[in-house]
């Protein structure tokens, strides 16, 4: 009761270092917990990601490139497959669906991708989950009809019944000018429910119009950009990988689609790195605030600690004190930091959903949410030390004044 | 058996230039459970050092300090600290009260490092000493009289034998002074405790029966004697 009287009293004392001190470590720990939870929870999500697909079938490229494309809708095509390598693929008897894909429009800097019914009709695209419409009906083969996913409907206002032009190439520029619009005519005709993939930020029509699109080349009208593999067995997966990329040479075959995109996050882990490295020194910082602020006001309360001694607190009790007003200060700064946290948080997956459709849920809690704030109270009462140590041998003779 | 008891008690400073010099040089002093006991003497005397040696907040050079029976010359600090919360009183010239705590935390915080805080006791003693109404008052908010009575009431928590007084009237005007003092005293005898009181205010000694003159028990305030040629 008397050591939390003390440090109550001291931080009102000294509010507004307390507040100053609170915030930046509020700060620290929300950017530490934020840094933390993207790359855990970005990692783990892209890595599920696979919309319900074993392998993805393209032209020779990275594997990277292909999934990226053909399953985030995010990079550019690596070339086409010619019909007949996808025939024989779909001939394979380890292949349980092939669903192509062919793409080279946007509108509006959302990607138009040309598919098949069957990608809504028949693939889950996780466990046990289908795509659903939210309103309207799946477009018809042989008409220029879309299907809008959830988050390109929002953003573009499409609504049933909606027309557009879908735009030249796979970007918008942002200078109108520059965008080259095709004559052709679509009508929206289905919207799909939200799935949290990258499907939701994706117009989809029949494979059919971008084949043929004007301005497209007559040569390549039945290729297709990429094929979305599901197998029947996952060893199979050893025996195309065998087949399409060591002893092939036309063709790459990126499988599996979790374990590509775990290069991914290999490759640019020196970024984490550097991510998580900068949040601790703001940590550090912060800790050498708490240090700092108390620290410096040693002198003012160096008369206050003489009589707390005189009264019989023992120097451990000052000692005390001192790092549990520090250890304080500190608690507070991290029960902001989940402010800051969730706030940066929610910035950061609104970011990502709208650049990749993948959702990362800020509630989503993680062991990040208890190292961290204890990690900032460990820095900060190991900071505290110093200004202890300094009232630890408080001279309290000296102190009391005035002598008679 | 006194509850006090002093014999060869010497202190002394060193000075910016190394040399040392004596400040306190008390052969022998004795004070009774529940005796009164007032010490003249003016500033410069010794008076706050000599308190300081009682109190264990400093330690002498040699000699021996008995409170109740037990020796705290040699005590470990922590063994001090334990004396100067359990039996020792202390009232500060300038009140020394904590300005960031209320009246009330102020006298419980005179307690909690002995006995243990007595949220009870300590409302008590602040309507003992007339602020029952005053409990969550911080001491700026309060008059010069009113600190020295939460002081009072601070240095009474934690039912001490002994109360070390140091010129406890210095800062009030006469009435208030007046006031101080009997309170300390009526607060003392109610709670059984000895009272050791230094002042140089010949009014306030003028209440007491003994006043021996800490310049007659301090050899090391006395001017030294002239030699004779």
């Amino acid at each position: 009761m008397t050591l939390a009287l003390l440090v109550r009293r001291s931080l009102r004392q000294h509010l507004l270092s307390t507040i100053v001190t609170a915030l930046s470590l509020s700060l620290a720990g929300g950017l530490l917990m934020t840094v933390w939870s993207l790359k855990t929870q970005a990692r783990q999500t892209f890595e599920r990601m696979d919309g319900g697909w074993d392998a993805v079938l393209g032209a020779r490229s990275s594997k990277l490139q292909l999934v990226l494309n053909a399953v985030f809708h995010l990079e550019a095509s690596p070339g086409n497959i010619r019909p007949a390598d996808l025939a024989t693929l779909a001939a394979n008897p380890a292949v349980k669906a092939v669903v192509p894909i062919a793409m080279g429009d946007n509108y509006q800097g959302f990607r138009i991708v040309g598919t098949t019914t069957n990608h809504f009709t028949d693939h889950q695209f996780a466990e046990g989950r289908r795509f659903k419409l939210r309103e309207g009906r799946l477009f018809e083969d042989g008409y220029r009809e879309a299907l809008i996913g959830a988050f390109a409907a929002e953003k573009l206002g499409f609504k049933v019944g909606t027309e557009f032009k879908p735009y030249h190439g796979l970007n918008y520029a942002s200078k109108a000018s520059d965008n080259v619009q095709h004559d052709e005519v679509y009508v929206v005709v289905g919207i799909l429910e939200p799935s949290n993939t990258p499907a939701d930020r994706v117009v989809w029509i029949p494979i059919a119009g971008i084949q043929n699109m004007a301005g497209h080349d007559p040569a390549t009208a039945t290729d297709v950009s990429a094929a979305l593999v599901q197998l029947l067995d996952p060893a199979a997966g050893f025996r195309l990988d065998q087949l399409y990329n060591k002893q092939g040479d036309k063709l790459t075959f990126a499988w599996p689609i979790g374990t590509v995109m775990a290069q991914l996050f290999d490759k640019i882990g020196w970024f984490d790195n550097v991510l998580t490295l900068v949040a601790w020194l703001v940590a550090l910082v912060a800790a050498g605030s708490v240090l700092a602020s108390i620290y410096n006001s040693m002198s003012a309360r160096r008369r206050d600690l003489a009589i707390l001694r005189a009264l019989g607190a023992r120097r451990r009790i000052i000692f005390t004190a001192i790092v549990a007003e520090a250890s304080t200060i500190a608690a507070i700064g991290a029960a902001l930091g989940f402010l800051v946290h969730f706030a940066l948080l929610f910035g950061a997956a609104a970011l990502v959903r709208a650049q990749t459709g993948v959702v990362i849920e800020p509630f989503q809690p993680g062991w990040v949410w208890l190292w961290a704030p204890a990690a900032l109270i460990g820095l900060a009462a190991a900071a505290g030390t110093v200004p202890a140590f300094k009232a630890y041998d408080v001279d309290v003779a000296s102190s009391l004044s005035p002598e008679s | 058996m006194a509850l006090l008891e002093i014999r060869g008690l010497k202190k002394s400073f060193r000075s910016p230039d190394g040399q040392l010099h004596p400040v306190i040089d008390i052969p022998s002093f004795d004070l009774a459970a529940g005796q009164a006991v007032a010490l003249a003497g003016p500033s410069g005397t010794g008076k706050t050092t000599f308190l300081h040696l009682i109190a264990g907040i400093l330690t002498p050079d040699s000699g021996s300090i008995r409170i109740g029976g037990d020796e705290i010359v040699g005590l470990t600090e922590h063994g001090r600290d334990r004396i100067r919360a359990l039996r020792i009183g202390y009232i500060f010239q300038s009140f020394n009260l904590l300005q960031g705590f209320t009246c009330l935390e102020n006298v419980l915080l005179g307690m909690s490092f002995g006995a243990g805080a007595n949220q009870s006791r300590a409302e008590a003693l602040l309507r003992r000493v007339g602020l029952g109404d005053r409990f969550h008052h911080f001491p700026r908010q309060l008059s010069t009289g009113q600190q020295q009575r939460v002081a009072v009431a601070r240095a009474m928590a934690g039912k001490p034998q002994l109360v070390l007084a140091d010129e406890p009237t210095g800062n009030l005007d006469p009435a208030n002074a007046r006031e101080a003092l009997a309170l300390i005293r009526e607060t003392c005898t109610e709670n059984g405790s000895a009272l050791l009181l230094v002042s140089h205010d010949r009014e306030i000694l003028g209440a007491f029966d003994q006043v021996p003159s800490l310049a007659d028990l301090n050899k090391a305030s006395r001017p030294a004697a002239l030699s004779r040629p």
